[in-house]
């Protein structure tokens, strides 16, 4: 599903991603973990298509096309989604209306209908309630004045109603209580399925105890330094990520 | 720059596609303007003397009078003398002959901001068969409205049947004295609006929301008189969102409201007159005056104004409050784009006791547009507990366009309570690359933000211009209608 080969960016002149190979097939999940500045939200937004990035070798195959020469709505309509660290608030725009606005710009390029508003409303409502989340959040701006929390939820209900191909969390689980980190990751366990890929970025392990990744890599100054499976992780946080450094080194 | 904000000056530096059609009338005086070309306009609309005095006397005082140099607009000097005063209702054979006739990119237009077929063919001043539908549903509404005593028509027929009305209300508001642009109006307006609603009576209709179409060929010039008799409501829309013809750039319109005990009148104004190329050639210039007098107490005025077009506005909607407990209220949106210019807001006059006011301003600058918010809030020493509440906020995209906020507050009154809050935010390349990652068109987009931006605004005005409103924001900032 996606292949990236090699890939060196930068930002500003900066090089930040010196060198990156990762495959992900349909229906596996990945973590991509790594200390501060590692380069994790980089790769997460430059593939998500954000702009600034300077890629300057290497190429990023998506469903067999070049995903770098898309723009970002293109490759949200070729069911790319990113979780957004920091989700935006968006004043006066109300959640479902915009999430109308993106679920039927995907459903257009897909060939399907437009779902109207009625028909929207009820499957949000359903998604929400899985979610736990507060239905008076919909007539709501986008974001706005919404907590952490409840950011970090609003971005898995926009995962769940727009059923991604390739889901992309970045640092979905930072800010987040036991209890919310839970519901979280209920919601993203119940989209695993075959036909979808997950790419999960974090700093902790701590959300990988609740879904747990076919395949673990770490990120180091922009390399993937180290591949493996769900124990890296724990292996990681009983020796933190000086470890991995030290055994590349040996 | 950043290739997203390079992506944002290309959606919102798109040109206005379709220019101007322009057919000349034929019965137009010749340039210029002295006495002899005001006694002619007087003459050829059969007024009576009154008329021609209150015309001569401000003629005769716009001669003593300099253009205002304080709005924050730049503009080659006006040749007042190189401009024709009055132009005959042009001929409909002067018109195309069918929308097939027509730019292709205006029509397109047109569909975009969802206008009926016929009323397309009447904005684009096609010829039309005598039986057309709108003229009758106009007539029917005529007639309901003349059952309720209500007197709607064009200003130069109040003058015929009703010059007692006129006399007595007209300029009562807006002095022939006023100022520059208002005193010329008074010494040469063609023609507008004029509206009486009785005591008590209810308008049960948006007023000109049918008749829009008929209204047009007003000319430069327009006086439009509303008053609203004791307990007497009305809801008057001005103007049309879909681009409107025009082969005169100076507009120095004049509105004078008069609310007389327990009245209220909203008036909602939409306003996309060409605003130029690209290059900020042409376009039209928008000096307009607009007042409202809260006469009565317990009246009621409101302003909602969305201005998208023209090259300059210049234009301060404001409210006279007289009568206690009385209440004003100003929600505008003001969009500039490529080099339009706009210095626009309100003043709100308390003058009566326990009076209250409301003004909610959102300016949008793109391109090279320059914004600019003037208001001023003032308290004089009889208005006891007077209470006012300001709001302006301001959004940039792209970063060659400027918002400026001119708040002038004047309070001479201790119990006065008056608040302003102001912000201005830029629209992000977060917020851009948010709604793009979720599969959103730019352009949609930066619709989608800007008009959640305007939220506040558009609540304001009736349901069905409001949505009308927000497709012409989105096609504004687009571009392609200006």
């Amino acid at each position: 599903m996606l292949s990236i080969k090699n890939l060196h960016a930068g930002i500003h002149g900066k090089e930040i991603l010196r060198g990156i190979d990762l495959g992900v097939r349909s229906g596996e999940v990945h973590a991509i973990m790594g200390p501060n500045g590692s380069g994790k939200s980089t790769l997460a937004q430059l593939l998500a298509g954000r702009d600034g990035y300077e890629v300057t070798a290497g190429s990023v195959r998506y469903l067999d096309q070049d995903l770098l020469a898309m723009p970002a709505e293109a490759r949200a309509r070729a069911g790319l989604f990113l979780a957004f660290q920091y989700p935006v608030e968006i004043p006066g725009v109300s959640n479902a209306l915009f999430l109308k606005a993106a679920l039927n710009s995907i459903r257009k390029q897909q060939g399907l209908d437009e779902l109207d508003a009625m028909d929207l409303l009820q499957l949000m409502r359903d998604k929400m309630k899985l979610l736990g989340m507060d239905e008076l959040l919909l007539p709501r701006a986008v974001n706005e004045g919404f907590s952490g929390g409840e950011k970090k939820r609003n971005e898995v209900l926009q995962m769940a109603v727009l059923e991604p191909k390739l889901a992309i969390l970045d640092e979905t689980d930072s800010g987040l209580d036991i209890d919310a980190l839970k519901i979280v990751a209920d919601g993203v366990n119940g989209m695993r399925h075959p036909q979808r890929a997950i790419v999960l970025v974090t700093h902790y392990q701590r959300l990988l105890e609740f879904i747990v990744p076919d395949v673990v890599h770490v990120l180091s100054q922009g390399r993937i330094v180290r591949s493996g499976a769900a124990e890296l992780a724990r292996e990681l946080e009983q020796h933190g990520y000086g470890w991995v450094e030290e055994q590349k080194a040996a | 720059m950043s290739a997203a904000s390079k992506q944002l000056d290309e959606l919102i530096g798109r040109e206005y596609r379709h220019g101007f059609v322009t057919t000349l009338a034929t019965d137009t005086v010749p340039r210029g303007l002295n006495e002899a070309v005001i006694r002619m306009i007087s003459a050829r609309k059969h007024e009576p003397q009154f008329m021609l005095e209150w015309r001569l006397k401000a003629f005769r005082h716009w001669l003593t009078m300099r253009e205002p140099q304080w709005a924050n607009i730049h503009h080659p000097p006006i040749d007042y003398q190189n401009i024709s005063y009055y132009s005959a209702p042009k001929s409909e054979k002067d018109g195309p002959r069918s929308l097939s006739e027509l730019d292709p990119e205006l029509l397109r237009t047109y569909e975009k901001l969802g206008i009926p077929l016929k009323e397309q063919e009447m904005l684009a001043g096609v010829a039309v068969d005598a039986v057309f539908d709108s003229v009758s549903v106009a007539t029917t509404f005529k007639e309901k409205l003349a059952e309720l005593g209500i007197i709607f028509c064009p200003f130069s027929e109040a003058v015929q049947k009703h010059p007692e009305l006129v006399q007595r209300y007209l300029g009562s508001v807006v002095p022939y004295t006023d100022n520059f642009y208002a005193t010329l109006n008074s010494a040469v307006f063609s023609d507008g609006s004029f509206c009486y609603i009785p005591p008590g009576v209810r308008c049960p209709m948006e007023l000109s929301t049918y008749f829009r179409i008929n209204e047009r060929n007003t000319g430069q010039f327009e006086r439009t008189l509303i008053i609203a008799d004791k307990g007497a409501y009305v809801s008057y829309l001005e103007g049309c969102t879909a681009p409107m013809r025009d082969e005169h750039q100076l507009h120095a319109a004049v509105v004078e409201l008069i609310a007389l005990d327990d009245a209220q009148i909203k008036y909602a104004t939409v306003q996309n007159w060409y605003p130029g190329d690209k290059e900020g050639r042409g376009g039209i210039y928008n000096f307009v005056t607009k007042r409202g007098e809260c006469r009565g107490a317990n009246s009621h005025i409101s302003w909602t104004q969305v201005e998208t077009g023209s090259a300059i506005t210049w234009k301060y909607p404001s409210v006279v409050l007289l009568g206690d407990n009385s209440v004003g209220e100003f929600y505008s949106v003001a969009l500039t784009n490529h080099h339009q210019q706009a210095d626009t807001g309100t003043k709100m006059t308390h003058v009566g006791r326990n009076t209250r006011s409301t003004v909610l301003s959102k300016g949008i600058s793109a391109g090279y547009g320059q914004n600019t918010y003037r208001g001023l809030i003032k308290v004089l020493p009889g208005a006891e507990d007077a209470r006012n509440y300001t709001q302006c906020d301001s959004l940039l995209l792209g970063g060659q366009c400027g918002a400026h906020t001119m708040p002038y507050i004047e309070v001479r009154n201790p119990t006065a309570k008056v608040e302003h809050e102001a912000s201005t935010s830029r629209i992000g390349e977060e917020q851009l690359f948010y709604c793009t990652q979720r599969g959103i068109a730019p352009e949609e987009a930066v619709s989608m933000i800007v008009s959640g931006f305007c939220k506040a605004v558009f609540q304001n005005l009736p349901m069905e211009f409001a949505v009308e409103a927000q497709k012409l924001l989105g096609v504004s900032l687009e571009g392609s209608t200006g």
